[in-house]
């Protein structure tokens, strides 16, 4: 270990240049916050021998809004996206759930960027980024791609990262008009556990109808899912109770979970139900206020 | 003593080792260093069951940068069959634990240890030491364990005849269960379990040790006891306790866990092996594979009463989880369980079973909220199909001064009534509940400890106070005792300072549990005070010429008295002091004694939770606990413990569990998934201080710490019923069993 | 490859120190600087007692790496008393009995202290959410909120 390095590069193409030439087999590691790379470590699971701190690097940490459509870089912490407090008023939803990631320790660190590639099934931010329809923009030794997030896992612990990629930032849409997202999980305790389940909803209403919605499931299947059938039942409804059940056995079939020893699969199905009908009701809240 | 007139007894000190506490001086087990220090580790085992076919460290040796290797062939040999009794404890199978020696027993059971100049080293070491393993079935559950099948951890352990992994058993009696069932109008019998939880304290295991040349050795450690780690070492080492110097760094929690040794014998091993001082940390990880939870348990319990409302008989049945060794605590679940009643006839009965886990240890009233959590349970389904209040029901049955226990003894004067009584007038038991909401009851007790303790009192040539005693303190028992010096010499609580000793420098002084430090230490600080009193007055006497007996002490100062009143001007503490050496030197004294007449504690809990049965979580939204404290002599402090107490039970009920996985490893060793309440869980925790002194001791005081962990898991089990409907059998109460139940 | 250099601020104090690329602050702090005052209980990142702010920020110190502390202003607990004067929640902490054991007590002050800097005016629940990240085995937690509370309430008096 003592042969480990550590750089923190200024610019993406340095980050990159190294990162690509090395990156093979896991032996480099990219730094954000650190909260998942500094426990696994620590753990023995993984061990590279180069890592490379993003945090310097400008296009990362910044935070800008094109006339509505926000730009947030990858290794933005939550604590500082919280104090962006119009971020908020456009995305509370994934603005919630980034913030229910650890404690206030762990927001002074954990990013976004962070929470997507560590791939974690039950990833807190990654339905709601779903939700919203976000994209994400990373840049590689070919150049830069934008991915929807909704395909850039490719299963537990996994993403469709190519060798040398880094995530550089989430573009969101511009909000529309009279929509709004929510995010709930469920965890035995109030704080400091990982989601059994986590729900986001992102609708649109027009006149009471809903015209647009996106709804995502996290920690009941190998990584974070967009249930499309459940977005067909809600739009073009008024919410009506048929709609919202039928949206709810869309989320249930949509699950394909294990049993661990966070929860049974029967537990993370009934549960699922349970949390898109909650987090609708709040994302139809809010919708309705503008 | 007037209570009215107590200037310090009863108020809220500073305690005298705060500052050093908030501001990060404190120095804790982890927290020293010593010049030339390296460091050890410890290699695990990798299976829940094996035979230690060989072992082969050659390699480890060899690594550059390794001092010593340590293995159980380094450590004294106890055969199997032989007792080697040190208080509860079996050294037999300390040292097995410590190191293991024909067979691992667990997994993550120490095997060998490494000393190297870093900690890296050591552990990259430990993965060179080659280990030959013959693998066995492994039983980790108590019906695994003893299934007539089952794989049996130790041979010469016999049960019916046979070998078997139940290795004890104990019994309480009283009346005749037959004839008390009979006599009953209703009889409920019910089925429990509890999952196994861990003490969960903060602070790792740590020490640093250093050993010379000829066997002096200095062990630096946080523990409950400094004298058992000095026994407990000098057993597993063969190195006599004259030679050990026990210090006693401050404590990070312990709860009963850190009464007996894990890294100290090791680290004397390997710094004896290697000349050097070796400091050794546990993991969080380490802590929750290899050190020990409390027992999970299976028992059965039936009560019968008469519609009257008064129990006729009953009987309690429990098996308790000892891990890998014999020990659990099966007095504290068949002793304490009924201790609150006033029962004919009664039978309870506890199995101690070894199993594949890591060893239990002492966790806060060990073994009793086990027993307490299924007789309070049924007592509950007892007072409603008897339409009674469960509080008033209590009542009827309660114990009182004169009652014959069904453990044994014939209690003296005892606050148990009048904790339900303050339950019954306390606005929380008549406050409204919402929907979902629901309140439960139940009562617990402990038995409270005295034992050995040692106290010196010096006066300083200032005319300032240090008091030494022997027991570490975990949770605040230097400002009680600083109250009471205070109070008994009539000076100002800042001019008492109060240490805890080292082993060498503070005569032998029993364990920090049990609820017994203050109780025994507070007896012999009164004692040793109140002969330097009486020394004091004896320096007035040779300055005034006159008798002893006619001097008064009050109000930290020597008056003259009786005929001699008002004829001296009164000698302050300080003014002795400056005359101690013509008046014949130092001014100070000590006793040593085994303290006796530590009476049990009691407490009712009232507890609210409300459910969201969509998702199956029971949330405590608010809770009041009434004990008989005997005397508050430091009251923040009593209710720190009852909060704390509480607390603990609060997430024994809910969400803590050791959760093993197929390969027999524990699946949950941090924080994270080993769910210990956090502060957004909790309401904040009322207290009702029952205030009924104990006649045998000097302040009245009784143990406080213990009681309040029992109760909680029956009172919030019952509150979850009142709220829903569904009782539940099973802990903890996790969302997933709740939501499954409620589903039904 | 030879140690890392790193020159820092800790306290307010200028300081240099060599750490290798995996050694967290924690470690650094403790077993190289020799300021044990900040506690290391879980490493990974479960109980706050390892609590500092790194450029005003509350983290864990077992999660940050000790070579991304060049240039950065670090405050502990060893640095929390001002000219031998109390903080006031030390103050508050020692005066409500907030601490049992005492091994939460860094973390939970330096914790606290960053949410009063925030807000000085805390609802219960705000205090309880911020402390979730704080384990304390001993208390309950309920004098260490009373605490904190007393402790705003001082902040609010003098302000
Ligand atoms: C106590 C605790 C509680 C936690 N609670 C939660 C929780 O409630 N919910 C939850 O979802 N998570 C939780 N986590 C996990 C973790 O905090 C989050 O996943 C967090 O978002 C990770 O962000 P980070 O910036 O710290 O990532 P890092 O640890 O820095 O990185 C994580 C992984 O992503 C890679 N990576 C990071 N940034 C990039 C990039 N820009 N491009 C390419 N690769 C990159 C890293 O190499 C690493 O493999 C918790 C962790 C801890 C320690
Ligand atoms: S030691 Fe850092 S959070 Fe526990
Ligand atoms: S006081 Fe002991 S852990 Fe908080």
């Amino acid at each position: 270990m003592s042969d480990v390095k550590f750089i923190s590069p200024d610019t993406l193409e340095q980050a990159v240049d190294v990162y690509s030439k090395s990156s093979k087999e896991g032996k480099t590691k990219i730094l954000a916050g650190g909260t998942d790379l500094l426990v696994q470590i620590r753990s023995g699971i993984s061990q590279p021998d180069t890592i490379i701190d993003i945090k310097n690097i400008k296009e990362l940490k910044e935070i800008s809004n094109d006339n509505g459509s926000y730009t947030i870089g990858a290794a933005v912490a939550g604590a500082v996206l919280e104090e962006e407090k119009n971020f908020g008023n456009n995305w509370p939803g994934v603005l919630e759930a980034l913030r229910l990631i650890g404690s206030e320790q762990i927001q002074g660190r954990a990013s976004l960027g962070g929470n997507l590639c560590n791939a974690s099934p039950a990833g807190d931010s990654v339905p709601a980024l779903i939700a919203s329809g976000a994209t994400v923009k990373v840049h590689g030794p070919e150049g830069e791609r934008d991915m929807p997030i909704e395909s850039f896992h490719s299963g537990p612990g996994k993403t469709n990262l190519k060798n040398g990629e880094i995530v550089v930032n989430f573009q969101f849409p511009k909000k529309q008009k009279n929509s709004g997202d929510a995010y709930l999980r469920m965890i035995p305790r109030t704080e400091m556990d990982i989601a059994v389940v986590g729900c986001a909803v992102n609708v649109t209403i027009e006149n009471d109808k809903c015209v647009d919605a996106r709804v995502a499931l996290g920690a009941v299947a190998p990584k974070a899912l967009l249930v499309e059938d459940a977005s067909k039942a809600l739009i073009g409804s008024n919410f009506e109770k048929e709609a919202v059940e039928k949206a709810a056995l869309a989320c249930e079939a949509a699950c394909n979970p294990i049993d661990d020893k966070r929860g049974t699969i029967s537990y993370r199905k009934k549960v699922s139900k349970v949390l898109f009908k909650r987090a609708l009701e709040k994302a139809i809240e809010r919708a309705k206020k503008g | 003593m007037n209570e009215m007139d107590n200037k310090w007894i009863g108020k809220n000190t500073i305690r005298p080792d705060g500052a050093d506490k908030v501001t990060g001086r404190a120095e804790y087990g982890a927290d020293t260093i010593m010049p030339g220090m390296i460091w050890g580790k410890v290699l695990r085992s990798p299976y829940p069951h094996a035979t230690i076919k060989s072992i082969n460290t050659k390699k480890a040796e060899e690594l550059d940068g390794v001092f010593s290797v340590a293995t159980s062939s380094d450590c004294v040999d106890f055969p199997v069959d032989t007792p080697v009794i040190l208080g509860i404890q079996d050294i037999r199978w300390m040292a097995r634990n410590v190191l293991a020696k024909e067979k691992v027993l667990f997994h993550g059971h120490p095997i060998a240890a490494v000393a190297a100049m870093t900690e890296e080293i050591a552990e990259k070491a430990c993965e060179l030491i080659e280990v030959d393993y013959d693998v066995h079935p492994w039983a980790i559950e108590i019906d695994d364990a003893i299934k007539p099948d089952a794989p049996i951890l130790h041979d010469f352990i016999k049960f019916d005849g046979k070998p078997s992994n139940i290795a004890g058993t104990l019994e309480h009696k009283k009346g005749n269960i037959e004839e008390g069932f009979k006599d009953a109008d209703i009889i409920i019998e019910k089925e429990f379990e509890t999952a196994a939880v861990h003490q969960g304290y903060l602070e790792t295991h740590a020490c640093l040790v250093s050993v010379s040349p000829d066997d002096r050795t200095t062990i630096w450690s946080s523990s409950q006891g400094q004298f058992m780690v000095r026994a407990m070492t000098s057993f597993i080492t063969g190195i006599p306790q004259s030679s050990i110097r026990a210090i006693p760094a401050e404590i990070g929690g312990g709860f009963g866990g850190k009464t007996i040794v894990y890294l100290e014998p090791v680290a004397t091993i390997l710094s004896k092996k290697s000349g050097r001082p070796v400091k050794m940390v546990m993991t969080r990880e380490e802590v929750m594979r290899a050190s020990g939870p409390t027992s999970g348990s299976k028992s059965k319990v039936k009560i019968g009463a008469k519609n009257n409302g008064k129990i006729t008989a009953a009987q309690g049945t429990f098996y308790l989880q000892a891990g890998a060794f014999p020990g659990a605590p099966i007095r504290g679940a068949a002793g304490c369980c009924l201790a609150p009643y006033d029962i004919p006839n009664a039978h309870t009965f506890g199995y101690d079973v070894v199993s594949n886990r890591s060893k239990v240890a002492a966790y806060r009233a060990p073994g009793a909220p086990i027993g307490a959590y299924a007789v309070e349970c049924v007592l509950d389904e007892v007072a409603e199909a008897l339409n009674m209040c469960p509080l008033e029901f209590r009542l009827k049955n309660a114990a009182k001064e004169g009652t014959k226990a069904v453990h044994g003894p014939t209690y003296p004067v005892m606050g148990y009534v009048e904790t339900l009584e303050a339950c019954l007038s306390h606005p929380h038991y008549k406050a409204p509940l919402k929907k979902l909401q629901g309140r439960g009851y139940a009562s617990g007790f402990w038995f409270n400890a005295g034992g050995e303790s040692s106290a010196q009192v010096n006066i300083t040539e200032d005319g300032n106070v240090v008091v030494t005693t022997g027991h570490p303190d975990i949770g605040g028992s230097r400002a009680s005792i600083a109250n009471i010096t205070a109070e008994l010499l009539g000076i100002d609580v800042n001019r008492v300072s109060v240490l805890i000793g080292d082993t060498a420098t503070i005569g032998f002084s029993n364990l920090t549990g049990g609820s017994r430090v203050l109780f025994a230490s507070a007896l012999v600080v009164t004692e040793s005070t109140n002969q330097v009193i009486d020394i004091l007055k004896d320096r007035a006497s040779k300055i005034w010429n006159i008798d002893k007996e006619a001097i008064e002490w009050e109000n930290g100062e020597a008056r003259p008295a009786g005929d001699n009143a008002g004829k001296f001007k009164p000698l302050t503490l300080v003014e002795l002091a400056e005359q101690a050496t013509p008046t014949g030197g130092p001014i100070g004294a000590g006793h040593q004694v085994n303290t006796v007449g530590a009476e049990g504690g009691f407490a009712t809990h009232i507890c609210d939770v409300e459910v969201d049965i969509e998702l199956g979580i029971a949330r405590v939204i608010r809770y009041t606990a009434a004990q008989d404290v005997g005397k508050a002599i430091h009251p923040a402090y009593v209710e720190g413990q009852l909060q704390g107490g509480v607390v603990q039970g609060i997430g024994w009920a809910l969400n803590e569990e050791y959760i093993y996985n197929k390969d027999g490893k524990l699946d949950n060793p941090g924080f994270l998934d080993y769910r210990i309440p956090v502060c957004s869980d909790l309401p904040m925790i009322d207290t009702i201080l029952v205030e009924v002194p104990n006649p045998q001791h000097p302040q009245g005081v009784r143990g406080v710490g213990e009681v309040p962990i029992v109760p909680p898991l029956s009172a919030i089990a019952n509150a979850i019923y009142d709220a829903i409907g569904t009782r539940f059998y099973s802990l903890p109460m996790s969302p997933p069993k709740v939501l499954e139940k409620i589903s039904d | 490859m030879a140690k890392i250099q790193v020159k820092t601020k800790i306290n307010g104090e200028k300081t240099e120190f060599l750490c290798q690329a995996y050694d967290t602050v924690l470690d650094v702090l403790r077993r190289d600087l020799n300021m044990t005052g900040t506690k290391e209980v879980c490493s990974t990142g479960d109980c706050g007692a390892c609590s500092i702010t790194m450029d005003g920020r509350l983290v864990c110190s077992c999660l940050v790496l000790a070579a991304e502390t060049e240039d950065k202003n670090i405050e502990t607990i060893e640095g929390m008393a001002k000219n031998g004067k109390f903080n006031v929640l030390q103050k508050t902490f020692l005066e409500h009995a907030a601490l049992q054991c005492g091994i939460c007590t860094p973390g939970m002050l330096v914790a606290a202290k960053s949410l009063l800097e925030k807000n000085i005016n805390p609802t219960e629940t705000e205090i309880r959410y911020w402390l979730a990240g704080n384990l304390c085995r001993c208390t309950g937690y309920d004098k260490i909120v009373k605490a904190v509370q007393a402790a705003a309430e001082e902040i609010r008096e003098n302000a």
